[in-house]
């Protein structure tokens, strides 16, 4: 028997699905492992090295340790917000990896499972192919406010209010520098797919950090901004707000929270990679034999997003925080006018 | 497949605004505005109109609903008691009635036909970015010129109203 076409692409994007969930998850949990030992590193200290072989298992100790913590929630919550906040900032950051090349097409050749023949069928590393894909990608990020903004408010904490009424503050206006930084690839493109953004850079020389530095600083400046990290983390500001929007947080609703936080910066640096250091495109790809060359692309993909999270770590532990302020400052009186600036230079540089 | 899907937003957008409209925490009613924007953003998907989709979620989810939420959060606006709106009420059922029916006319007499199909349905490249931009700085470029002034005057407004109590400084 001769299995539908269109139920094998539906088994096919549902495996897809499957497998970069388990790659973010468990990208995520050796995340916080390594951030763990990177802030060792930089500060002279060993770090945890304990639960396993180098210290390997510890992730897996922090989620059963997560699991059997005590679940609390404040008397004077509102709980059904409290219970959903944590959620709805998850969601928005795991949906954002739909739109992201991971890798060029591949075929997968014919075969028989159990009795029922597969055909041979090409498909590309890739969830959908929208032709909005950098809008959804704004979108998304402009939809996990909420995450943030009611699990500060429904904590019914004065200073989780104050944490989220910041964070909301924050991503508002950097998500317009976001936006607007990405225009002058728009404009080099002509489209808003991933994959035709991608396919733009095939040459080393294309890459867009060549082409968009600018561009690129902003970026990554306002996706830091926009993932509350260091040295923007006002949301989470110790000193002044305790634990920020998530004080009253505790067990697993804690650390879905964390886990959001990690998932967005692995998107993040997934879109720095794809965006700006060409995607699944590597140099040096025509020369590796044509068997190989999509593994060679997937792994540089992986290798180049690993490279971003390493430096969203990196600066974490060697900068100290800006004031409220000068958060705000650098957002609409820098960051705003040099992407706006961007966007009139690339434009007379295509005119030229 | 389509139907289900249709249903499922249809239900869902009907829904949560029948919810929004009986719900007495302003909160939970912005909440359950911005389900009725995702779930009509997922209709305009199923019409192939990929852009108007996600610009409803960006545009309308994204920022409108965020301020609304804002708002309502620093103003700690508690439960709305019953009785404040004690002409609105009976107003708003006799101008809803006046509104269904046009609406409803409408509807019935397209109902039987089965002449009408979607405009421009499924010719290639509909709904998709490339048109759209066409479109606008062709045969709309006035239009889009005049609402840019628009904003541009409510963003110089805003900031003009914002810095009311401050002292201009020279220099």
């Amino acid at each position: 028997m001769v299995l539908d076409p269109m139920i094998l692409d539906g088994a096919i994007a549902l495996v897809k699905i499957g497998i970069l969930l388990g790659v973010v998850f468990t990208t995520v949990a050796y995340l916080t492992f390594m951030e763990r030992r990177v802030s060792a590193l930089i500060q002279d200290r060993i770090g945890p090295n304990r639960v396993g072989p180098m210290g390997l298992l510890q992730p897996l100790a922090d989620g059963i340790k997560f699991m059997w913590k005590e679940e609390f929630i404040p008397a004077s919550a509102d709980r059904k917000l409290f219970a959903i906040a944590p959620a709805l900032i998850l969601v928005p950051a795991l949906l954002i990896f739909a739109v992201i090349p991971v890798g060029g097409e591949v075929t997968i050749p014919s075969f028989t499972l159990f009795g029922l023949q597969i055909q041979e069928t090409t498909t590309t590393l890739q969830i959908i192919d929208l032709n909005v894909g950098i809008l959804y990608v704004l979108g998304m990020t402009s939809v996990a406010v909420y995450g943030i903004a009611l699990g500060g408010w429904s904590a019914n904490n004065k200073f989780t209010l104050l944490g989220g009424i910041r964070s909301s503050a924050q991503m508002i206006s950097y998500e317009l520098s976001l936006g607007l930084s990405i225009v002058g690839i728009l404009m080099l493109t002509g489209s808003l797919q991933m994959s035709q953004i991608v396919d733009a850079q095939d040459g080393f020389l294309d890459w867009f950090i060549f082409r968009q530095p600018l561009a690129f600083l902003i970026f990554v400046i306002a996706a830091f901004a926009e993932n509350n990290r260091l040295p923007f983390d006002l949301v989470e500001c110790e000193q002044e707000l305790v634990g920020g929007f998530h004080t009253e947080y505790s067990s697993m609703r804690f650390s879905m929270f964390m886990i959001a936080e990690y998932a967005s910066m692995i998107a993040a640096s997934a879109l720095m990679a794809t965006l700006f250091f060409g995607g699944w495109h590597m140099p040096f790809e025509d020369q590796v034999g044509p068997g190989l060359v999509t593994l060679y692309q997937v792994a540089g993909f992986l290798l180049k997003t690993g490279f971003f999270l390493f430096v969203y770590i990196w600066v974490r532990w060697s900068l100290p925080r800006f004031r409220y302020d000068q958060l705000m400052a650098i957002g609409w009186k820098v960051l705003l006018p040099l992407a706006l600036l961007n966007v009139v230079i690339t434009g007379i540089w295509m005119l030229v | 497949m389509e139907l289900y899907f249709f249903l499922f937003f249809a239900i869902v957008a009907v829904a949560s605004s029948v919810a929004m409209i009986l719900q007495r925490n302003p909160i939970y009613c912005v909440l359950l505005l911005i389900m009725v924007m995702i779930s009509i953003a997922g209709l305009y998907l199923m019409l192939d109109a990929e852009f108007v989709a996600i610009i409803q979620i960006v545009v309308y989810a994204g920022a409108i609903m965020v301020l609304f939420l804002f708002v309502i959060m620093l103003l700690n606006l508690s439960r709305e008691e019953g009785g404040t709106f004690r002409i609105q009420k009976p107003l708003a059922v006799v101008l809803a009635a006046l509104l269904f029916l046009p609406l409803a006319a409408m509807v019935m007499s397209y109902a039987g036909g089965g002449t009408t199909t979607p405009v421009d349905g499924g010719e290639a490249g509909f709904g998709e970015v490339e048109q759209i931009g066409t479109l606008l700085f062709t045969k709309y470029l006035l239009p889009v010129e005049i609402a840019a002034v628009l904003l541009l005057i409510a963003i110089v407004g805003a900031v003009v109203l914002t810095r009311k109590g401050t002292v201009a400084v020279d220099g």
